[in-house]
C-alpha cells in the first residue's frame, strides 16, 4: 500500500527496572498512518500515548529502550537510525507541535525570527523567499497583521496565538507527518476549539497525516478521523472516530465515555472503579480484567489479542466485544440525579464585592490614594443558600479564583461585604477571623501533588484540621482520622502513605477529607477535577455530591469546565472578566436566552460525539484588562448593539426561568436571535 | 495499589538509610570513612599519643622521621605525630559547634525572610548583603583581638559569618515551596506562622538547609585552620593544623616532615567532609549535578 506513510510493527518499548526486570511501556504496538488521515491517539495518563507519539519520531525517552519491533517511515526504521539522518527527518517529514507552546517558544526571540530559524533549517529557501514564507505561515494559522506579529516576544502573545505560533514553527518544513501532543490541554475552551477549527482546515488543505495525542475524547471527535485507545501501554480499540464514540465495543471505551459529563445529560456521569495498573504489574490476562464490568474467567488468564473486524474496520483487544456491539444502548445509563436539600437559609452572601491586585505606588501610598477605578473583580454580588452547589464559570482571567480566595479570606477585598450565616461579617484579614468562621469555610484545590505536603504522610495531612480546630490527641484523634478517611473510601492501610505513593484520584481523596475533616460549612472547590484523569473525575465527582449529600455541606464549585458544572451544579454564574454576566439555576443558564458571552462558551463545549459541532461565534480574542466603561464583554460580543454596550453597564434582566442576564439586549430580543442561529 | 502494610519508619531507620545510600557510592564511602576515622582520632587520640604534646626537649630539635619518631620532631624538639593526631580536636569541635549556630540561626533567619517576605525580608536581605561585602577574615581579627581567643568566642564568631551565606540557601529554599497550595491551605486554616514554619516549610527546606550546613562545615573548617595559621585562632602550645603549618613553614626547606603532616591531616579531613555532604546531598535527592532530562 503506497498509502502509508508511517508504520509501526509490534513495537514494545520499555526500561530495566532497579530489581533487573524488564518492564514494558508501550507492548506489542501495530498500526499505521495513513497520507492525509487524522488519528486521535487518546488514553488516560500513564497509557503510554506520549511515548507512542515519540516513538513516531524516532525518539525514545531517556531510561527507556526499545525492546523489539521498528516504527517504520516509509520503510526506513525510524529507531535504528542515527542522529545525523533523524535530523533530516524530523522537521522536513514529521514534526512535532508541542503541549505547552508559552514553553515551546524561546522567550527572548521574536516570533518572525524564531519560524525564520525552522525555515532555515528545514528548507533551502533565499532570505527574501522565507521572509514571504513566514507572513505565509502565519496567514494561514490565522493570525492577525502577520508583519507586526513576527517582531513580537513569545510573551506579548495569548496562549491561542503561541499555540498557533507553534503550529506554523511545525509547518515550515512542509512535513509529511504532524504530531500532536495534547496540543490544546492548557488553553480556554473557547481558544481550544478555534485551535482545532485551525488544524481542521490545515489538515484539509496540505493533505498532512496528523497524530493528536490527547486525554480528551471531546477534543479528539473534532479533528480525528481515526481512533487509537490505549490502555497500560496496549492499543485496546482502534477505528473510525465515529463508530468509536457512537458504539464503543471495548469495555474500557465503553466506560470511558460513560464518565464524561456532557452538556446534552445532565446529571452525574457513572465513575469506573479502581485505576490503571503500574506498568509491569499485569503478567498475564486482559490489563483491564480489574476494572472491567464485562470480565469473565477467561480474561484473567488468557491475553486478548487485537482482532480487526472487517464489517466495521475497527480492531479490537477484546473477548466479549460481541457483547457490547449487540447492546446498543438498550443498558439503561443510572446517571445519578442531584438530590440535594436546599434549605432557605442563606449560609453566604457576598455583596458589592471588589477585588483588585493593583498595589498602591509609593507615592500614592503618602497621599492616602487607594482610587483603582477599574478592579480586577467588581460588583460581585451572590447569595448562596445551605446545601447549595453554586458553580463559578469563565475562561482564565474571569476572576472566579480570585473571588474564591477572597471568601477564604487569602485576598483582600476593596470593596463590599462578605457576610456569613446572615449577620457575621468576614474580616477582611485572616488573622481577624474567628477560629470557627474559619473552620466553616475550608478549600479544596485543583492539584493535589501542591496542595498535599510531600513530607506528610496522610495521617499527618488529614490530622491538621483535627488538631488546630478540635484540639484532638492520641487515640481519639487516631480514631477520628480512620473515620474521615473511610468517608472518602480510602482504608486504614494509607495512614502511613506520603502523597507520592498515592495515584491522582487517591491524593484527591485525601485533600477532600482534609476538607472535611474541619466539618465544614462550606467547601471551596477550585478546578477540584481538572488535573484528574477523566475516569477519576467521574469518581471524585461522585464521591463530593455523596458526603455532600451526608453532611448538608455547601459547595462553590470554581471550574472552567462547563459539562463538569452542568453535572455538579444547582446554580450557576458566568464570569468575564470579574463581572458577572449571567447567574441562575444551572439547567436555565444551559438554556436559550442566555448572555451572548454564556452563548459563546457553550458553543465552543467540546462533546465526544462527532455529530455534535462547536458553534463558533466570537474571537478567540484575550483581552488583558476588562474595559473602564460599559459592559464587560463588549469587546467580544457577538450581538453588540453600539455605544450603548460600550458607555453604560448593562442592567440586570430576569430571564422566562428564574435566570438573570445583564445585557443591554431584551431577553425577547436575545432568544429571538439566538434560536434562529 | 498494593495492599501492603507499611509501618512507620523510626527516625534511626531513616538516618540508617540514608547512611546506607551514602556509602552505596566509591565517594561517599570514602568521605565516610575518612570523616570517621577523623572523629574517632579526635575522640580518642589522648589515651594513646605516644608522648607529651608540649614537652620541649632542644636536643631533639628537628629530627627527621625516624622508628622512635614516626613523623619527625618540630624546631622545638616536640614529637610531630602526637602533634599531628591531636591536632584535629580543637578544629572539628570547634568548626562542628560553629557549623551547628550557623545552621541554626542561618536557617531560621532564611525561613522567616521567606515566609514573611515583605519590608522585613528586604531590609534584612539588605544587611545580610551589608556584611557579605565586609571580609570575613578582618572581622574575625577584630572580633578576637577585642575578645580574645578562647573557643567561647571562636564559635559563636565563626558560626555568624559562616551562617550568612545559609540565609540565603534557606530563604530560596522556602520561596520554593511558599507558593505552593499546602501552605495557602494551611493558611486558609488559620495556622500559625509558627505551625507553618514548623509543620508545613521545614519538613520541605530542612534537606536543603542540612547539605549546606555540611558545605560550609568544610569551608569554616579551612577558616579556623587560616585563622590558626595567622596566629588568631588556638595559642600555642596547643596543638593545632594551622598553627603547626605557621610555626614550621620556614623551616620548610629542610623539615618538610614538620609541615607535611599537619597539612595531610588538614586537607584529609576537608576532603572528607566534602565526600560525605555530597554524598549526603545525593542521598537526600538534593544533587546539584543532574543533568537536563533531554
Amino acid at each position: 500500500m503506497e498509502n502509508i506513510v508511517q508504520k509501526i510493527n509490534n513495537l514494545t518499548i520499555g526500561f530495566t527496572s532497579q530489581k533487573g526486570e524488564q518492564i514494558s511501556i508501550l507492548k506489542n504496538i501495530s498500526t499505521s498512518i495513513n497520507k492525509g488521515e487524522t488519528v486521535g491517539i487518546v488514553g488516560e495518563s500513564g497509557s503510554g500515548k506520549s511515548t507512542l507519539a515519540l516513538a513516531m519520531m524516532g525518539y525514545v525517552k531517556h531510561g527507556l529502550y526499545t525492546i523489539s519491533g521498528e516504527c517504520l517511515y516509509h520503510s526506513n526504521n525510524l529507531l535504528d537510525m542515527n542522529n545525523r539522518d533523524l535530523e533530516n527527518i524530523r522537521g522536513r517529514k514529521i514534526a512535532m507541535i508541542p503541549q505547552n507552546a508559552g514553553q515551546a517558544l524561546t522567550p527572548n526571540l521574536k516570533i518572525g525570527y524564531q519560524i525564520d530559524e525552522a525555515l532555515k533549517l528545514h528548507t533551502d529557501f533565499k532570505k527574501e523567499d522565507r521572509d514571504k514564507k513566514i507572513s505565509e505561515l502565519l496567514n494561514k494559522v490565522r493570525l492577525p497583521s502577520p508583519e507586526i506579529m513576527a517582531q513580537r516576544y513569545p510573551h506579548e502573545l495569548s496562549g491561542g496565538q503561541q499555540q498557533r505560533v507553534a503550529v506554523a514553527m511545525a509547518l515550515a518544513g512542509n512535513p509529511e507527518i504532524l504530531l500532536l501532543d495534547e496540543p490544546t490541554t492548557g488553553l480556554d475552551v473557547t481558544t481550544q476549539a478555534h485551535v482545532l477549527e485551525l488544524l481542521n482546515v490545515i489538515a484539509k488543505d496540505t493533505g498532512t497525516s496528523m497524530v493528536y495525542v490527547s486525554h480528551d475524547l471531546g477534543a479528539i471527535a473534532r479533528v480525528s478521523d481515526r481512533v487509537i485507545v490505549m490502555y497500560s501501554g496496549e492499543i485496546v480499540l482502534d477505528g473510525p472516530v465515529r463508530g468509536i464514540l457512537k458504539n464503543p465495543i471495548h469495555p474500557y471505551t465503553f466506560g470511558l465515555l460513560k464518565s464524561i459529563p456532557k452538556l446534552t445529560s445532565p446529571g452525574l456521569p457513572n465513575s469506573m472503579s479502581g485505576s490503571q495498573p503500574q506498568p509491569g504489574i499485569i503478567k498475564s490476562g486482559c490489563s483491564f480484567f480489574d476494572r472491567c464490568n464485562f470480565a469473565e474467567d477467561q480474561c484473567k488468564s488468557n491475553t486478548p489479542d487485537l482482532e480487526y473486524l472487517s464489517d466495521i474496520k475497527t480492531s479490537v483487544r477484546c473477548f466479549k466485544y460481541r457483547d457490547l456491539i449487540n447492546m446498543k444502548e438498550t443498558k439503561n445509563d443510572k446517571i445519578r440525579s442531584l438530590n440535594n436539600n436546599i434549605l432557605e437559609n442563606e449560609i453566604l452572601n457576598i455583596s458589592e464585592v471588589s477585588i483588585t491586585y493593583a498595589k498602591q505606588k509609593f507615592l500614592e501610598q503618602l497621599l492616602n490614594k487607594t482610587e483603582d477605578s477599574n478592579p480586577t473583580v467588581k460588583d460581585i454580588n451572590i447569595n448562596i443558600n445551605k446545601g447549595e452547589t453554586l458553580a463559578l464559570v469563565g475562561e482564565s482571567g474571569s476572576g472566579k479564583s480570585t473571588i474564591l480566595k477572597s471568601i477564604a479570606g487569602l485576598l483582600k477585598t476593596k470593596d463590599g461585604i462578605i457576610k456569613f450565616d446572615k449577620d457575621i461579617v468576614l474580616s477582611n484579614d485572616l488573622k481577624k477571623r474567628d477560629p470557627a468562621n474559619l473552620r466553616a469555610i475550608q478549600l479544596i484545590f485543583q492539584n493535589p501533588d501542591e496542595s498535599l505536603n510531600p513530607n506528610h504522610t496522610v495521617e499527618e495531612i488529614v490530622s491538621q484540621p483535627l488538631k488546630l480546630y478540635f484540639g484532638l490527641s492520641g487515640s481519639e484523634l487516631k480514631q477520628k482520622i480512620i473515620e474521615v478517611l473511610d468517608k472518602v473510601r480510602l482504608g486504614e492501610f494509607y495512614l502511613t502513605r506520603y502523597p507520592r505513593q498515592l495515584s491522582g484520584g487517591e491524593k484527591q481523596r485525601v485533600a477532600v477529607a482534609r476538607a472535611f475533616a474541619a466539618k465544614p460549612d462550606i467547601i471551596l472547590c477550585d478546578e477540584v477535577t481538572s488535573a484528574l484523569d477523566v475516569s477519576v473525575q467521574a469518581a471524585v465527582l461522585n464521591l463530593l455530591q455523596e458526603l455532600k449529600e451526608d453532611f448538608g455541606t455547601t459547595y462553590i464549585f470554581v471550574s472552567h469546565d462547563l459539562a463538569v458544572v452542568r453535572a455538579i451544579s444547582d446554580r450557576v454564574a458566568v464570569l468575564y472578566q470579574g463581572r458577572l454576566c449571567e447567574i441562575g439555576p444551572s439547567k436555565h443558564v444551559y438554556e436559550l436566552p442566555s448572555h451572548p458571552y454564556t452563548e459563546v462558551l457553550l458553543g465552543a463545549v467540546l462533546e465526544p460525539d462527532p455529530d455534535i459541532k462547536p458553534k463558533l461565534v466570537a474571537e478567540d480574542i484575550v483581552e488583558e484588562k476588562p474595559p473602564e466603561q460599559g459592559c464587560s464583554f463588549q469587546g467580544r460580543c457577538p450581538r453588540i448593539l453600539g455605544d450603548i454596550c460600550k458607555k453604560e453597564v448593562p442592567p440586570w434582566q430576569m430571564g422566562e426561568n428564574g435566570n438573570s442576564i445583564r445585557c443591554h439586549i431584551k431577553v425577547d430580543d436575545l432568544k429571538k436571535q439566538q434560536t434562529i442561529n | 495499589m498494593e495492599n501492603v502494610e507499611q509501618k512507620q519508619k523510626s527516625i534511626f531507620q531513616k538516618v540508617f538509610e540514608i547512611i546506607k545510600t551514602m556509602a552505596s557510592k566509591p565517594s561517599g564511602l570514602i568521605g565516610l570513612i575518612i570523616l570517621s576515622f577523623h572523629v574517632l582520632l579526635a575522640l580518642t587520640s589522648p589515651f594513646y599519643v605516644p608522648y607529651d604534646y608540649k614537652a620541649i626537649d632542644p636536643s631533639l630539635m628537628l629530627q627527621a622521621p625516624s622508628s622512635e619518631y614516626w613523623f619527625g620532631t618540630d624546631s622545638l624538639g616536640r614529637d610531630v605525630f602526637t602533634r599531628t593526631i591531636l591536632g584535629g580536636r580543637t578544629a572539628l569541635t570547634v568548626t562542628f559547634f560553629g557549623s551547628l549556630i550557623a545552621l541554626i540561626w542561618g536557617g531560621s533567619l532564611g525561613i522567616f525572610c521567606g515566609l514573611v517576605g515583605g519590608k522585613i525580608d528586604d531590609v534584612v536581605m539588605r544587611i545580610i548583603d551589608a556584611f557579605l561585602s565586609i571580609p570575613w577574615i578582618l572581622a574575625m581579627l577584630l572580633i578576637v583581638s577585642l575578645l580574645g581567643t578562647t573557643t567561647i568566642v571562636l564559635i559563636p564568631a565563626l558560626g555568624f559569618f559562616y551562617g550568612k551565606g545559609i540565609v540565603r540557601v534557606a530563604r530560596a529554599a522556602t520561596h520554593d515551596v511558599i507558593a505552593k497550595d499546602f501552605i495557602v491551605s494551611a493558611r486558609a486554616r488559620g495556622h500559625s506562622n509558627l505551625s507553618i514554619i514548623w509543620n508545613e516549610i521545614l519538613p520541605n527546606v530542612r534537606d536543603a538547609i542540612m547539605v549546606e550546613g555540611a558545605m560550609r562545615w568544610s569551608w569554616m573548617l579551612l577558616g579556623f585552620s587560616s585563622l590558626s595559621f595567622l596566629g588568631f585562632g588556638v595559642s600555642p602550645p596547643t596543638p593545632d593544623w594551622g598553627l603547626m603549618i605557621s610555626n614550621a613553614r620556614g623551616l620548610m626547606s629542610f623539615a618538610y616532615w614538620a609541615v607535611l603532616a599537619p597539612i595531610f591531616g588538614l586537607s584529609s579531613l576537608i576532603i572528607g567532609i566534602n565526600l560525605t555532604a555530597d554524598a549526603f546531598a545525593k542521598a537526600l535527592g538534593i544533587d546539584r549535578s543532574t543533568k537536563a532530562p533531554v
